[in-house]
C-alpha cells in the first residue's frame, strides 16, 4: 500500500506537465492557429479577416485577438442538437474518439531538453512520458484516430457524412504506410526510437536536415552527413505530405471538401461536438508539426550545436523550450500557407500519390540510406 | 511494470475527462433555438429532401485498400526493429540481416507489383 | 501495480464479453478494439513494450479498421430476434469447460519460477555479451531499461531469417488472394 502511495506521488510531476502542456500550450495554440489561419488567409487573399474582437465592453480591438475566446464561448452556448435520425451512442462517442488520440500523442513529444529549477536538485526532463518506443507509440495512437471519423460518418446516418467518413478513413490508412516508411531512414541513422535521444543526438551532431556544427567559427561537416541529406530530404517531403493527408488538410481535404460533401463527416454535428472535431483536427496538426520538427529539424535544439540541453542552467532550458515552440509555430504557418495556396487533389490522384509514388520512393529511399550507411561504416 | 508508462494513463484520463466535460457543458449551457420539428430533424442535404438509403453501398476498392493496408503495415512493422539495429548490423558485419530484409521487402514488393498490375490500386476508372 | 493488472484484465474481459453479447456488429468491433487496448496494456506491464505497441498499431489500428469497413460495406444490420442454437451453445460450453480444465491443470503443475526476474535485474547486465547484443542495447540495460526493440531486431535478423521469408511469402499469398477475390466481385 505504501508503495502504491509513493507511486501516486510520483505522478504529480507528469500531471503538472500534462496539464501545462495540454491546457496552457496546445489548446491555446489550437485557438490561435484558427485565428492565425483566418488572418493569414485574409492577407493571402487581400482581405481583412477577423480584426474587431478585443477586450469586451471596451473599444480596444487588439487586432482581433479576442476572436478565439468569443468563438469558444459561442460554441459552448450554441444549442446542443442531436438530430432524430442519428445513432445516438456513437454520435456522442465520435467527437471524443477524435480528440482523445490527438491529445494523447503529445505525451512523448520532447518540448524542451531539461529544466533546472533553482533550489531543486534534479533537473526536470521536459517530456511527459519518456518512452523507448516513442515513435511507434505515436503511430499506434494516431492510427486509432481513424475510429472517430469512421464512426462520425456512420453514426450520422446521412449520405454526405457517410461518404466523408469512408473517404477519410481510407485516405488516412493509405498515408499511414508512407508515414511509417518515411521515418525509417531516421531510425537507421539514429538507431533509436526514443524521441528525446533522437533530439539529443541532433543537438550534438547538428540537425538531421542541417548537419553542421561549429568549431569556433569554422563549420564542421562530414561527407557522410552531406550524403545522408539526400535520403533525409526525401523522407522529410514524404513525411510532411503524408502529415497533410493524415490531418485531412488541403490539398488533401477530400473528406470534407465543401464543394462535394458539404462538410464531410461532421455535417450533422453542431455546437461543442463540432468544436471537438475541430479541436482534434487542429491538435493533430500542431502535434504533427511538433513531430516533424523533432525528427527532422532538431526539436528543441538550436542550430549548429549552440547552447546546452539545459541540464545545468535554467537559461538554456528556457531557450530550448522557446526554440521548440518557435519552430512549431513556423511549421504551422507553413501548413496554413500551403492550405491557401494549393488546390485540392482528386481522389484517384491522392490514392495514386500515396500508394504508387510515395510507397516506391520511400522503399528506394531506405535502400539508399542503407547504402550510404554501409559505405561509411565505422570501425 | 515500467513507470515510464504511467503518465500515459494519466493523460488518457485527463483527455477523456476534458472531452466528457466539454460535451456536458454545452448540454447544460446551450440554448434551444427552435422547437424540434420534422424539418429540423432531417438529414442535411443542402435543402434537398433526402431520398433513398442513408448508407450508399460503397466500392469494393475501399475494402481492398484496407486489406492491403494491413499487409503493408505488417511489412513496415518488421522494418522498425531492423532499422533501429541497422548500424550495429553494419558495424559487426552481420550482412545476413541486410540480405534477409532485402528478401523480405523484395517478396512483398512482388505482392505490391501484383496488386498494382491487377489494378487494385487504380482509382481512376 | 497489481491493481493495474486487475484493472486492465477487467477491461479486457468486460469488453471481450461485450463482443459476444452485443447485437450490433459495430459495437462488437469497437469492444474488440478496447479489448486489444487492454491486452496491449497487459503486455506493457510485462515489459513487452514493442509487442504491446504493435498490438495497438496492427490489431487495433489496422485489422479492426478493416473489420469496421467490412461491416459497413456489407451494411450488416443489428441482429434481431436471435434464435438460440442449442447445439452450438452446448458445443461452446463443452469447449470452454475443456479449456478451463486444461488451464487449471497447467497452472497447478507449472513452476512459474521467479516471476519478478526480468532482464532488468543486475546479473543480466554483465559485460559478457553472449547474445551478441548491440552496444546501445547494453547501455539501456545498464540504465535498467529493457531495449526490447533492439532485442527483437537482433534476434529476428540473426536467428530467424528463414521464418521471416516465410512470413513474407505468406503475406504475398494473402495479397494475391485479396486481389483475386475482390476482382471476381467487381466483374
Amino acid at each position: 500500500m505504501l508503495e502504491f502511495f509513493s507511486q501516486l506521488t510520483g505522478l504529480i510531476e507528469p500531471t503538472i506537465k500534462i496539464v501545462g502542456l495540454v491546457f496552457l500550450v496546445i489548446l491555446p495554440m489550437v485557438a490561435y492557429s484558427v485565428y492565425a489561419e483566418r488572418r493569414f488567409s485574409a492577407i493571402l487573399q487581400d482581405r481583412v479577416g477577423p480584426n474587431r474582437v478585443g477586450i469586451p465592453f471596451t473599444k480596444v480591438s487588439l487586432a482581433g485577438l479576442g476572436q478565439p475566446m468569443a468563438d469558444g464561448l459561442k460554441f459552448i452556448l450554441k444549442e446542443d442538437f442531436t438530430p432524430d435520425h442519428v445513432r445516438k451512442v456513437y454520435y456522442w462517442l465520435a467527437p471524443a474518439l477524435t480528440m482523445v488520440p490527438a491529445l494523447l500523442t503529445c505525451a512523448v513529444l520532447p518540448f524542451g531538453g531539461y529544466l533546472k529549477l533553482p533550489f531543486v536538485d534534479d533537473p526536470f526532463k521536459l517530456v511527459i512520458a519518456d518512452l523507448d518506443v516513442g515513435i511507434l507509440f505515436v503511430f499506434a495512437i494516431a492510427s486509432l484516430g481513424v475510429y472517430g471519423i469512421v464512426l462520425a460518418g456512420w453514426a450520422s446516418n446521412s449520405k454526405y457524412p457517410f461518404l466523408g467518413g469512408v473517404r477519410s478513413s481510407s485516405q488516412m490508412i493509405s498515408y499511414e504506410i508512407s508515414l511509417g516508411l518515411s521515418v525509417i531512414p531516421i531510425l537507421m541513422i539514429y538507431g533509436d526510437l526514443n524521441l528525446s535521444n533522437i533530439v539529443q543526438q541532433q543537438h550534438e551532431q547538428g540537425w538531421a536536415l542541417l548537419p553542421i556544427t561549429l568549431d569556433g567559427f569554422k563549420p564542421v561537416v562530414s561527407m557522410r552527413d552531406l550524403l545522408l541529406l539526400i535520403p533525409l530530404f526525401i523522407s522529410f517531403i514524404i513525411f510532411v505530405t503524408s502529415l497533410f493527408a493524415e490531418t485531412n488538410r488541403l490539398p488533401f481535404d477530400l473528406p470534407e471538401c465543401e464543394t462535394e460533401l458539404v462538410a464531410g463527416y461532421h455535417t450533422e454535428y453542431s455546437s461543442m461536438k463540432f468544436a471537438l472535431f475541430f479541436l482534434g483536427e487542429y491538435a493533430a496538426m500542431i502535434i504533427g508539426s511538433g513531430f516533424a520538427v523533432t525528427l527532422f529539424l532538431g526539436g528543441w535544439s538550436l542550430p549548429f550545436g549552440w547552447g546546452t540541453n539545459g541540464e545545468d542552467s535554467l537559461f538554456w532550458g528556457l531557450v530550448n523550450v522557446g526554440t521548440f515552440f518557435t519552430k512549431v509555430i513556423a511549421f504551422i504557418l507553413f501548413f496554413i500557407w500551403v492550405r491557401w495556396s494549393i488546390p485540392r487533389f482528386r481522389y484517384d490522384q491522392l490514392m495514386r500519390l500515396g500508394w504508387v509514388f510515395f510507397f516506391e520512393i520511400a522503399l528506394v529511399n531506405i535502400l539508399l540510406t542503407a547504402a550510404i550507411l554501409m559505405l561509411f561504416r565505422q570501425g | 511494470m515500467n513507470t515510464d508508462y504511467l503518465p500515459i494513463l494519466v493523460q488518457f484520463l485527463i483527455a477523456g475527462g476534458f472531452a466528457a466535460v466539454t460535451l456536458l457543458i454545452s448540454v447544460v449551457l446551450g440554448k434551444t433555438a427552435q422547437q424540434r420539428s420534422e424539418v429540423k430533424d432531417q438529414a442535411y442535404e443542402c435543402g434537398m429532401l433526402p431520398i433513398g438509403e442513408t448508407q450508399p453501398r460503397f466500392s469494393v476498392k475501399f475494402y481492398l485498400v484496407a486489406m492491403l493496408f494491413v499487409i503493408f503495415d505488417i511489412e513496415v512493422v518488421f522494418l522498425y526493429p531492423w532499422a533501429v539495429s541497422f548500424q550495429e548490423f553494419v558495424r559487426d558485419g552481420v550482412w545476413v540481416a541486410f540480405y534477409s530484409m532485402l528478401g523480405f521487402v523484395g517478396i512483398l514488393f512482388l505482392a505490391y507489383l501484383y496488386a498494382l498490375k491487377k489494378g487494385a490500386l487504380r482509382w481512376s476508372d | 501495480m497489481e491493481l493495474l493488472f486487475y484493472l486492465f484484465s477487467a477491461v479486457m474481459i468486460l469488453f471481450g464479453l461485450g463482443v459476444v453479447v452485443s447485437r450490433n456488429p459495430v459495437t462488437s468491433a469497437l469492444c474488440l478494439v478496447m479489448s486489444f487496448v487492454g491486452l496491449a496494456c497487459l503486455f506493457i506491464q510485462l515489459d513487452a513494450f514493442f509487442i504491446g505497441i504493435i498490438q495497438i498499431l496492427v490489431y487495433a489500428g489496422a485489422v479492426m479498421v478493416l473489420f469496421l469497413f467490412i461491416i459497413m460495406l456489407l451494411d450488416l444490420k443489428a441482429e434481431e430476434g436471435r434464435q438460440i442454437n442449442y447445439l452450438a451453445l452446448a458445443g461452446g460450453l463443452i469447449l470452454c469447460l475443456v479449456f478451463v480444465v486444461q488451464l487449471g491443470s497447467v497452472l497447478t503443475s507449472f513452476e512459474a519460477g521467479d516471476v519478478g526476474k526480468t532482464p532488468q535485474q543486475p546479473e543480466m547486465t554483465t559485460d559478457k555479451n553472449p547474445e551478441g547484443l548491440s552496444e546501445l542495447a547494453m547501455e539501456r540495460m545498464a540504465e535498467k531499461k529493457l531495449p526490447d526493440v533492439h532485442l527483437v531486431g537482433w534476434t529476428l535478423f540473426t536467428k530467424y531469417n528463414f521464418p521471416l521469408q516465410v512470413v513474407a511469402v505468406l503475406l504475398l499469398v494473402s495479397t494475391i488472394g485479396v486481389v483475386l477475390l475482390s476482382k471476381r466481385k467487381l466483374t
